[in-house]
């Protein structure tokens, strides 16, 4: 021990008379580093306290016992665009290139529970996303595609329990029982008011519907992912990576208590929890946000909130690699950017794992962009060597120096937090909002000083250059297309039927129900996403933010 | 003492981005210009009445969800018909260079990409508007 003492201080000499670079040695988020990480970095670990084993408590090594020596993460790209038809091909081409789940994008209109013929959908029909007007639209997107045999994703917050309702009919329909789907729905409503900012309903209200889809499944559905708790649109909003793991957690526990005040018990839901997290260029910063997370949530579910069955522990995620990330400029860099984000994710012990096409800082990719991105995935499977051994990083000074000090973070935020009220009340404040837009305007800052380095945007600059990029571009038809459906549903089914049923679901609205089984009875009747919404606004109301910057 | 820069910063339409608008908002604030954000959500109509009501000098809008070629064209009609295309359209986003030109021709007079340097808007912003005093 002596002589490790001499020889630091030695070296910590000899390095201060070094020359060193002109350059801010700080994580992406800010975070200042050191040189050299030493056993001195992480006195007082406790292996088996802060560590464990693979699949053990706290699971700061990965959630199974045997990982990627079991099973490689699922590669999940989030596609949909244009028509049901269009998303129905792309779906049946990524799972003919080995693809192993679905994850649907919807456009801007169904992320805000509006038809396609609502004014304010005018222009956005298809665009980023798949429309979704009726039940129709669900039956044209899985036609062909065996839901027993699957699992989708589903992006969708303030809508999700119309959007799954109509999934789950589908499954009727091809005589596959609600018990057996399998999937994941967003309905991470405080993380939109956060970061992502699609709402229909003020928090309180929103806030109910995300328990009613969480009580439904846990009853009927049993292995559904009722909440993916969102720390990626945090991070693209411009969020540290403390600021996504903390925000992302403190949510996390608020759907625990939400669900726990609904009478359920914590073991029977939380395991249908699960997150999603953002990839980001800081390599080891990303690492051991994953491995915080995880230790993080484990201890919380155990120690606060009483759950005894493990898996309630784990935290189970999936990642994106960041779209904040990839540059307009000399845009081919972006497959190397991504390339890098998914390996920490990969080190990180993801789950599953969506990488960004080269080109999405000017469209929606093309079919060539996304094949390069899931061949990324696949390079980092099966040819570089990293998922042959569990958590290999583990026990790196850096990276469990880094993984406690990013724990530590975070609890100051959840009692920043906790001082404010909890999350709701800080929404409400806005302090979660402009503690993100803070980071934001600072990381351009920093970009504009040249305290940070981006290849291509503020050094080594390509003058005069046009990016030879092929643009995906979805034809203003579609909306035309869209709207023609749907209004053919509208004269096709029984109205006298879907207007008792809108009924019923206001009835059930007022009396605090649980809105699930109204909704499902609305969709088999081909009410349209825009009746159901409106008629929740009705009794909800509609939320306006507070303008701020 | 000279007037100050009034720019209105805007959200149209259902696209809920609003990282590079408030970026945007606060870098033309430190620059000393006055700075109005509507928040998200706005429709074409509120923004145009905004910035007549708010007398501003510049009006930007932010997009990012492919809806450019429907709002920045109807934005611009209704500057006409309100008698305010004194008012200078800018704007930024996930913008396809071929749309930017087709905008650009419109009477858009810029459009910003990603990675576009704020101190490059701010810039950008103050010669425009000395020029059109000028004239």
């Amino acid at each position: 021990m002596e002589d490790f003492k001499k020889a630091k201080e030695a070296w910590e000499k000899k390095f201060a008379q070094c020359k060193q670079r002109d350059f801010k040695f700080n994580t992406i988020s800010g975070e200042p580093l050191k040189p050299l990480y030493t056993p001195d970095d992480v006195k007082d670990f406790d292996y088996m306290r802060d560590l464990g084993f693979p699949g053990e408590y706290p699971f700061t090594r990965g959630v199974y016992t045997n990982m990627y020596r079991g099973k490689l993460w699922t590669m999940r790209q989030f596609a949909g665009f244009g028509t049901p038809e269009d998303t129905n091909k792309r779906y049946k081409f990524l799972l003919k290139h080995g693809q192993t789940g679905l994850s649907v994008a919807f456009d801007f209109p169904t992320l805000y529970g509006r038809d396609s013929d609502d004014p304010f959908s005018h222009g956005e029909v298809g665009k980023c996303g798949v429309a979704v007007d009726t039940l129709r639209d669900m039956e044209i997107i899985f036609d062909g595609i065996p839901l027993d045999k699957i699992s989708t994703s589903m992006t969708i917050n303030p809508p999700t329990a119309m959007l799954l309702a109509m999934y789950i009919v589908v499954g009727e329909k091809q005589g596959v029982p609600q018990e057996i789907l399998r999937g994941t729905v967003q309905n991470d409503m405080l993380k939109e008011f956060e970061a992502q900012k699609t709402w229909i309903y003020p928090p309180g209200p929103s806030l109910k519907l995300v328990i009613d889809v969480v009580e439904y499944c846990t009853k009927h559905v049993p292995k559904w992912n009722t909440i993916s708790i969102s720390g990626y649109h945090i991070r693209e909003a411009g969020s540290t990576a403390v600021q996504e793991l903390a925000f992302t957690l403190a949510n996390g526990f608020t759907y625990v208590e939400e669900a726990m005040k609904r009478g359920l018990d914590v073991d029977d839901f939380a395991p249908r929890y699960s997150f999603f997290f953002n990839a980001h260029l800081d390599f080891f910063e990303e690492i051991a946000k994953y491995r915080a997370a995880r230790r993080i949530w484990a201890k919380v579910m155990r120690e606060k909130y009483g759950a005894k069955n493990p898996r309630s522990w784990l935290m189970r995620f999936h990642t994106q690699t960041a779209g904040c990330s990839l540059t307009a400029q000399q845009p081919e860099n972006n497959i190397v950017r991504t390339a890098f984000e998914a390996l920490a994710a990969v080190l990180g012990g993801t789950q599953s794992l969506h990488t960004n096409s080269m080109d999405e800082t000017y469209a929606l990719p093309t079919e060539k962009a996304v094949r390069i991105a899931l061949r990324t995935q696949q390079i980092i499977a099966y040819e570089i060597g990293v998922a042959n051994v569990i958590d290999p990083l583990g026990g790196s000074y850096y990276i469990e120096a880094l993984t406690n000090k990013m724990e530590e973070k975070a609890y100051e935020y959840f009692k920043k937090i906790e001082e404010l009220g909890g999350v709701i009340p800080a929404i409400e404040k806005g302090f979660i909002q402009q503690e993100i837009a803070r980071s934001a305007y600072e990381y351009q800052k920093a970009i504009e000083r040249k305290e940070k380095i981006l290849v291509g945007v503020n050094e080594f600059i390509e003058e005069g250059e046009v990016p030879e990029i092929e643009i995906l571009k979805i034809p203003p038809e579609v909306e035309k297309h869209q709207i023609e459906r749907l209004k053919q549903i509208r004269k096709e089914r029984n109205n006298a039927k879907v207007k008792e049923k809108l009924r019923d679901l206001r009835e059930a609205a007022r009396n605090g129900e649980n809105l699930m089984p109204r909704i499902i009875e609305c969709v088999r009747e081909y009410a349209t996403l825009g009746e159901m919404c409106n008629t929740l606004k009705e009794e909800y109301g509609e939320y306006k933010e507070m303008p701020m910057f | 003492m000279e007037k100050k820069t009034r720019i209105l910063i805007a959200k149209v339409g259902l696209d809920g981005h609003d990282r590079g608008a408030k970026v945007v908002a606060a870098a033309l604030r430190d620059a000393g210009m006055e700075v109005i954000y509507t928040g998200l959500h706005q429709t074409a109509e509120q923004v145009v009445e905004a910035a007549i009501q708010e007398d501003v000098d510049v009006l930007g809008i932010s997009i990012l969800s492919g809806a450019h070629m429907t709002i920045f064209p109807k934005v611009l009609k209704l500057l006409k018909e309100k008698g305010a295309d004194h008012i200078i359209l800018c704007g930024g986003g996930v913008i396809p260079r071929d749309d930017m030109e087709k905008l650009e021709k419109m009477g858009v007079k810029k459009l910003f990409g990603p990675g576009t340097p704020t101190t490059e808007i701010v810039e950008w912003i103050k010669k425009v508007v000395k020029e059109r005093g000028e004239k």
